[in-house]
């Protein structure tokens, strides 16, 4: 199959990445090369097959729900591009 | 006395131990190198003026029962460092300090070793070459504008490059062992679940291990007994028995049988290569361990399977830098162009082509054809493990298709870039340990490396069977500082 500009643009709205027109037809030929090359799986017959869901030995753990760190606001703020005291700011989003 | 940054690991343990050098004095020793150093580019962030004061701290207040008492260590700038400066080598965390420890970092320090500075890396991990770097290429000590190999380009250089004694880095696909083949070093992967993810930019999460890389394996023992824990905050560590993998360490491999896959005998392979195994089987059989021609049938399906699940786990995981909470944010008109303008402008080329891949792979419509076969792939590339360990130990591939390239060589072409990665990626689809060590030189002058597969929480048993190797091969650096 192969994927055309519209859909490159469809997946750059999807992902939430802005592309301008060059950037997205530089896309579109990489995104065909690289699914030319996984297409290759279409050779397997997978029908019989259970799908790998977890490679770790292990099943996971239910651990109690307590509260391990309190006080944290500020470390939790410190990193923000953009803080008003106690708070992450986005541009508006309620009219 | 030689010089300091010439010993190993091991040594330089000993030597603290027995207070023949202080901690302050091998510190010095390497911030001075790096100092010198900087035309290699292997360091994002440096810790040098805080090192050398926990040097010092050290000297006055000594605990020589740790195991790697006062020894500066620099690591791959995925790992989260407290107060200390992580990028995962992209613009978007160019301004990120964590406020907590990665496990793995934390079992360095709690074991006596001190920061030394954050390594440049492939960004989010996503490169063979260390090229995808938002902060620029890393210059291989084996050549001039040679790659050192990725994504842990910046942690081989500067293990090669002695501005470190020992590092560690992350293997989603071959991230430690590649730039350890490429530079003459040892980098082993452990089996998934060993080591904590906890801390540590998630690229594949399904895929992504830590790991040590040393300049020989006694060290690579050291240091993974060091960083292998269980971990309650890593909800995929497994709690098993980990082994004292430096105090088991011997060099018997009498009566162990080693398979040979002949799948990875690939089409075009150089005969460089194809001497290079042959060298390392005879000196496995001279070892006295027998020597079993095996059949890995689903292996040329291993690189595309990865190619959908890596991408898809990566466009899941890359979701959170939304210019919100940290990291780089552009503003827009509205909230999704913020999102929008944010990503495209904070994410690398690489880094977008592979959230692309997995968004579409995961998009209504495609999951089945994609991800889910992809899946099944896996399990059948894992059953073709399982059956080969039923009659063999271990086994013995090249760890690479070639040497370094130079910077430039392969960027423009992104498949070319990943078939790299041809014999390290179906060892994470199955979750199991290699290591790679050097196995000699190509016609050129660069290192190649022999890569040794385990069965799952193997590690001894491969690091056994390199550190025998490691002895016969007698491999020698041949590095010269040529950037100082």
């Amino acid at each position: 199959m192969t994927i055309d500009l519209k859909t490159v643009k469809h997946i750059s709205k999807l992902s939430r990445i802005s592309l301008d027109d060059e950037k997205a037809k530089k896309l579109e030929v990489d995104l065909n090369s690289i699914f030319a090359f996984i297409e290759k799986l279409n050779e397997l017959d997978t029908k019989n097959v259970q799908p790998l869901t977890s490679i770790a030995e292990t099943t996971l753990q239910l651990r109690k729900d307590e509260i391990k760190s309190s006080n944290i606001r500020e470390q939790v703020l410190k990193n923000s591009p953009k803080k008003n005291k106690d708070f992450f700011v986005v541009p508006k989003v309620v009219e | 006395m030689t010089n300091i940054t010439d010993l190993t690991l091991v040594e330089l343990v000993n030597k603290i131990k027995k207070k023949d050098v202080s901690s302050k004095e091998i510190t010095t020793a390497y911030v001075t190198r790096s100092e010198k150093s900087k035309k290699l580019n292997a360091y994002i962030t440096d810790n040098f003026e805080n090192a050398l004061k926990k040097a010092n701290d050290f000297d006055n207040n000594p605990n020589y029962e740790k195991k790697l008492p006062g020894i500066p260590i620099a690591v791959k700038d995925l790992f989260c460092t407290k107060d200390v400066k992580t990028t995962a080598g992209s613009k978007i965390l160019n301004n990120f300090i964590p406020s907590y420890e990665s496990t793995v970092t934390e079992n360095l320090w709690k074991e006596g070793s001190i920061l030394l500075g954050k390594l440049n890396c492939d960004e989010f991990a996503m490169g063979s070459s260390n090229e995808t770097s938002f902060f620029g290429n890393v210059q291989s000590p084996i050549g001039k504008n040679l790659v050192p190999g990725g994504s842990s380009g910046g942690s081989a250089s500067a293990l090669a490059a002695k501005l470190t004694p020992a590092t560690i880095g992350t293997d989603t696909g071959g991230s430690i062992r590649q730039p350890a083949s490429f530079t003459g070093t040892v980098g082993l992967k452990p089996t998934y679940g060993a080591c904590s993810r906890y801390g540590i930019v998630a690229f594949a999460s399904s895929l992504d291990q830590a790991g040590p890389m040393t300049r020989n394996v006694k060290d690579c023992a050291l240091l993974l007994d060091v960083m292998c824990s269980y971990d309650i905050k890593d909800s995929t560590s497994v709690n098993f028995k980990r082994k004292n993998y430096f105090k088991e360490l011997n060099n018997s491999i009498k009566g162990k049988k080693i398979g040979i896959p002949k799948e990875y005998r690939v089409d075009g392979m150089s005969k460089e290569i194809e001497d290079l195994w042959q060298k390392g089987i005879n000196i496995i059989k001279d070892s006295g361990a027998e020597v079993v021609d095996i059949s890995l049938p689903n292996t040329k399906y291993a690189l595309p399977a990865y190619y959908i699940v890596a991408p898809a786990e990566a466009s899941s995981n890359l979701a959170r830098y939304d210019g919100v909470k940290y990291g780089f944010r552009s503003e827009g008109n509205n909230l999704i162009e913020m999102y929008e303008n944010t990503r495209s402008q904070g994410f690398g080329d690489e880094v977008k082509r592979r959230i692309m891949i997995g968004t579409y792979v995961l998009s209504s419509g495609y999951y089945d054809a994609y991800y889910l076969k992809a899946q099944k792939v896996r399990k059948l590339i894992k059953n073709d493990f399982d059956e080969v360990y039923k009659k063999v130990d271990a086994i013995l591939t090249p760890s690479t298709p070639s040497s370094a390239f130079a910077i430039g060589e392969k960027s423009k072409d992104p498949v070319s870039m990943y078939l790299n990665d041809i014999f390290t990626v179906p060892i994470n689809l199955a979750g199991l340990p290699a290591i790679s060590i050097p196995g000699g030189y190509d016609k050129k002058g660069y290192p190649l490396g022999l890569q040794i597969i385990g069965k799952t929480f193997d590690e001894q048993n491969i690091i056994n069977i390199a550190y025998s190797m490691e002895t016969q091969i007698n491999f020698k650096n041949k590095i010269k500082d040529w950037w100082i």
